[in-house]
């Protein structure tokens, strides 16, 4: 058993096409490192220093990871990770 | 070009009416690959801000998960700028994430008029487009 790691279309440069990739790890981070080894870049795409990129949404199965206990977040096997581009902008005058 | 129903554009301008002075957002999905939008999806601005929308990320989950079992993408991605034209921001440039998406943005700064105008934003490069509204006599 493994983590199910849905990758949006905009990050799937980074796994070769792969809509859902497999990974190990028992939190959010370590999972982000185990992904890393087999999907170098996809780290930098989703962590920006100590936290997760700030227009990234990481759900573990129907939680925002922002709500629980971020990169710290513990997963186990059997859980699903899915990760989203945040949809934001506006007009904010230059 | 996009193309799009009336009765779609008129309903994505009723909430952005709605949500003024506040930014309005939200999807039209249609079937994956057809580029065609269809079904309207509003969504709450988490943000409930005059110069700046995100979707509520639980409901964003939500929403691209039915999009998936429906075997649908998001064709439209809409919201409104209150205060400023239709035209992408250097915001709304840098979040752009979804580069197969028409990003319809609607102006609600004038109460008489209303401006609605759809853009492609791939890789910070803004391309703007036709918006051919169907189903009107």
């Amino acid at each position: 058993m493994a983590i199910d790691v849905r990758i949006p279309t905009i990050l799937r440069q980074y796994t070769g096409g792969a809509k859902a990739v497999e990974g190990v790890g028992d939190t959010v981070a370590a999972l982000i490192d185990d992904l890393e080894s087999r999907h170098p870049g996809l780290r930098n795409r989703l962590v920006d220093g100590e936290g997760l990129r700030r227009f990234v949404n990481v759900y573990l199965n129907d939680e925002d990871v922002r709500f629980l206990e971020g990169l710290k977040t513990p997963v186990s096997d059997g859980d699903t990770v899915t990760v989203l581009p945040a949809v934001a902008g506006g007009g904010i005058r230059r | 070009m996009l193309s799009i129903d009336s009765d779609l554009v008129e309903a994505i301008i009723a909430h952005a009416r709605r949500d003024h002075p506040d930014e309005a957002c939200g999807v039209v999905a249609g079937p994956t690959g057809s580029d065609r939008p269809l079904r309207l999806v509003p969504m709450v601005n988490a943000e409930r801000s005059p110069t700046f929308y995100r979707f509520d990320s639980i409901e964003q989950l939500a929403v691209w998960r039915e999009m998936d079992q429906r075997d649908e993408e998001p064709i439209v991605i809409y919201h409104s700028h209150t205060a400023t034209e239709a035209y992408p921001s250097r915001t709304d440039v840098a979040y752009a994430a979804e580069p197969a998406a028409h990003y319809l943005v609607v102006s609600t700064r004038e109460t008489d008029t209303v401006e609605i105008r759809s853009f492609r934003i791939v890789d910070g490069e803004v391309t703007e487009e036709e918006v051919h509204v169907t189903g009107r006599e």
